[in-house]
């Protein structure tokens, strides 16, 4: 986009279209030719990972709304029915939501590296700004994205978040009532955001070609912030930038791959698998990660109006940056003051996150406040302050000189690392002793746990056993089928058992010709029939707490691991929370209350079930179910085979998630492996 | 896209008979997809309520303008927290009333804001008594 292109086309049909239409021309200046300056580290590697992650998203996007009912009653079932029935449904929603996760991270990444080398000054201005265009549209996508399975966190996150325009004088309460196209969040409210959020990706891809307009006009900025003066400084595209670009994205698919398969919940809310309740507010709400700093911005300033205005001038505080930092000196890598303050300036930002995913109390609260005046503190006073008092180092005179004069600068970025590294296992030591003699469920052996995790079929029939004889009398398991005993990766029974176990079971079908209903045997398709016809029927025949439904329960529990054990979680690929939390209150139940604790009536004391008092008689006792394999029949045993069973019913497809995760990431080690030294050849002769 | 006329007629005024509520109890109806609280108070309720410093409020109101007078014991509000739109829950928090969970605003016993971000009362819907133990919301 430099320019009428010289290109000509040797084939005389490629020819024929290049004078009507010059496409190719403009594909080959923009993305061949184009001079791209020779000193671009890593961090430039950004923008091809996130042109890569758009598409992503709009590819397996497209394919799940096939698969999507956008209805208040059906968008939570369709969601789970595409998990499990979908062919790759759960591959197809893994990628999608870690997805949109990754997505805002590489723009984290992508943001903090303009900022670091000053990639928003002149003549760059406009480019920033479209890029903060852009990372508002995906804010709002990303928000409606998480509304669509309509789980509590979504239907809960959505009311949060409208409500905020409700803080807007005089016209709040009827914008509201227009992005809820009702009384309250609802049907409409769900409809109309699958709409958009099915239209505002084009509208980013939109601007992401102008973006990238931009920047091929003003040409790209470099680590050391000089522009590129003669051929000298610059190379080609391709093959140098597009090689290095494949690189980083296959670096960076090594990380998304890690989430996709092996920890696809982890940057997710346990409550978001339970279904929408319009009657029920769970007791912490949190956004998305990626939403968490602004969050905890709204959440420190006390009242209504002023917090939501701190939130969005947050974000729009972005676009002025250009004239905020006024310092001729582009990269802070010549600034040794702004350099300083961008490192607090990150710190401030992840402290801000994990602030807003705490409860709003306390030492929080004040914290909070002190670090949201240290975010605007940056843009409004140290960034035009140090533009005047800075005295920046020399730059050099060009982009080659630049090169030359380059030598062991990592020294100082992994001494950073390794501090930061230190800390972090230090505050675990700490942690882990503050954390003796509480409540949390302990941990357990699952047969499941880690990379290469098996359900014990030994475990799942007995577990199904136990389930069917004691926890289906109160729990239903509505989103499991009988077929489902028969498929791979579950208890490992034949077609023809799974289908003699169904016809134990009376289902209601119907009507017939007569118009009446009537009960026939199960066949493998049908669904585990639920003990109570709905939800107020169970609620009644329970003293006011409807047992819930199993199906999906060791994903809709959880308890918190607390800083900085999620850290490590990432790494040990712990994500057993759910089945040891479910495991610790089938076996927490005691007789002796201990003192001060006050059980009301009709409610048993249960060590691990948060506030103790649980509706839920003690279910299991040894010996109450008979085992034919020999297999003890203790509480403790029944607590783990049934666990397990229910893990299972959570995600059947869990043995292939792991199974081809293996796959990928040999490929993908292999593939980065061959595009380094493709790149390192390329590179050869430019370094 | 504002709300469809399905969506407003459904939104139609609803009777609730409150016999079976008794004194300390209270229900949750919904009403236009609102949660809508109605609290048969005590009158150790009642007198917390009106025993408060008006002026020293956030969002200063009487008790008597937030109930039907000759039904005092009967709180009707919309239990929606006047902060980002959560659910209270009913009889927690420091003052007799409701503790929204979310960002921790405490309502007294007269759904009255006394502590927390929320900016107003929880509102009272429009409601009238048909006979004494029957009221209509809407």
């Amino acid at each position: 986009m430099s320019g009428p292109s010289d290109y000509q086309p040797s084939n005389p049909a490629l020819q024929w279209i290049e004078r009507r239409l010059p496409i190719l021309g403009l594909m080959h200046s923009s993305f061949v030719v184009y001079p791209t300056p020779r000193n671009l580290n890593y961090w430039w590697t950004f923008g091809a990972i996130l042109s890569f992650m758009l598409g992503m998203q709009i590819l397996t996007g497209v394919i799940l709304a096939m698969h999507y009912t956008p209805h208040a009653d059906l968008a939570f079932k369709s969601v789970e029915l595409l998990v499990r029935d979908v062919n790759y449904g759960w591959l197809l929603r893994n990628m999608h939501a870690c997805g949109a996760s990754m997505f805002f991270f590489a723009v984290y990444v992508h943001m903090l590296r303009g900022l670091y080398y000053g990639s928003y000054k002149e003549p760059r201005e406009v480019l920033w700004i479209l890029g903060v265009i852009i990372y508002l549209l995906m804010m709002a996508t990303g928000f409606m994205g998480y509304v669509l399975p309509w789980g509590q966190m979504s239907f809960w996150g959505a009311t949060v978040i409208t409500n905020l325009f409700s803080a807007i004088p005089y016209v709040g309460e009827s914008i509201v009532t227009l992005l809820w196209g009702g009384y309250s969040v609802g049907n409409p409210t769900l409809n109309r955001f699958f709409s958009l959020h099915y239209l505002l990706p084009f509208l980013i891809a939109g601007v992401v070609v102008l973006h990238v307009w931009a920047l091929h006009v003003a040409g790209q900025n470099n680590p050391d912030g000089v522009e590129p003066k003669t051929e000298k400084d610059t190379v080609p595209f391709t093959p140098h930038a597009t090689i290095k670009d494949g690189f980083g994205v296959a670096c960076f698919l090594l990380l998304y791959a890690w989430f996709i398969f092996y920890m696809p919940n982890y940057l997710g809310d346990a409550d978001n698998y339970i279904p929408a309740n319009p009657g029920v507010t769970p007791p912490h709400i949190v956004p998305e990660w990626y939403y968490l700093p602004f969050y905890a911005i709204l959440r420190s300033i006390p009242n209504k109006l002023a917090g939501v205005i701190g939130m969005f001038s947050a974000i729009i505080i972005l676009c002025f940056l250009p004239w905020l930092d006024a310092a001729k000196t582009k990269s802070s890598k010549y600034r040794p003051l702004a350099k300083q303050f961008f490192w607090i300036f990150v710190a401030v930002c992840i402290l801000l996150g994990y602030l807003g995913a705490q409860p709003p109390e306390g030492i929080y609260v004040i914290a909070g406040r002190v670090l949201t005046v240290c975010y605007f503190a940056y843009f409004l006073i140290v960034l035009p302050l140090l533009a005047r008092i800075e005295k920046p180092r020399p730059v050099p005179n060009s982009i080659s000189e630049a090169i030359l004069a380059k030598s062991g600068k990592a020294v100082a970025s992994v001494a950073i690392a390794l501090v930061a590294a230190g800390a972090l296992f230090l505050g675990s030591l700490q942690d882990a002793r503050a954390s003796e003699g509480s409540d949390k469920p302990p941990g357990n052996k699952w047969s499941f746990a880690g990379p290469f995790g098996k359900y014990d079929r030994g475990a799942l029939q007995r577990g199904l056993k136990v389930y069917k004889e004691v926890c289906s009398n109160c729990h239903g398991l509505s989103y499991v089928a009988f077929r489902n005993l028969a498929e791979a990766g579950g208890p490992g029974y034949s077609v023809a058992q799974a289908a003699a176990f169904a016809s134990d079971y009376k289902i209601k079908d119907g009507p017939n010709d007569a118009g009446d209903m009537f009960e026939r045997a199960g066949r493998p398709a049908d669904y585990f029939p639920s003990p109570f016809p709905n939800e107020q029927a169970a609620r009644a025949a329970n003293g006011g707490a409807a047992p819930p439904d199993l199906s999906l329960i060791t994903k809709a529990r959880s308890y918190g691991r607390g800083f900085p054990m999620f850290i490590f979680d990432f790494f040990t690929q712990y994500q057993e929370q759910g089945p040891d939390y479910v495991s610790a209150v089938l076996q927490g139940f005691e007789d002796k209350v201990p003192e001060g604790v006050t059980i009301p009536e009709g409610s048993y004391y249960n060590k691990y079930f948060p506030g103790h008092a649980i509706k839920m008689p003690k279910p299991l006792s040894d010996g109450q179910v008979t085992y034919d394999d020999g297999s003890p029949t203790t509480i403790a045993q029944y607590s783990k085979d049934v666990t397990t069973f229910l893990m299972w019913t959570a995600e059947p497809h869990m043995e292939a998630r792991k199974r081809m995760g293996f796959q990928v990431f040999i490929f993908l080690i292999i593939f980065a492996g061959l595009m380094y030294f493709t790149k390192k050849k390329v590179w050869a002769d430019s370094h | 896209m504002n709300p469809d006329a399905s969506t407003i007629a459904a939104g139609a005024p609803i009777e609730v008979d409150l016999s079976p509520v008794a004194e300390g109890q209270d229900i949750k109806v919904f009403w236009r997809g609102k949660p809508i609280y109605i609290s048969h108070r005590t009158k150790k309720q009642i007198d917390e309520a009106r025993a408060v410093n008006v002026a020293s409020l956030p969002d200063p109101q009487t008790d008597e303008a937030r109930v039907k007078s000759g039904h005092e014991q009967w709180l009707v509000v919309i239990g929606i927290c006047t902060h980002l739109g959560c659910i209270p829950i009913a009889h927690e928090g420091n003052y007799d009333g409701f503790f929204c969970p979310c960002h921790g605003s405490q309502y007294d016993s007269s759904g009255r804001i006394r502590q927390g971000p929320a900016p107003a009362n929880l509102p009272v819907p429009p409601y009238q008594f048909v006979s004494d133990t029957k009221i209509q919301i809407g």
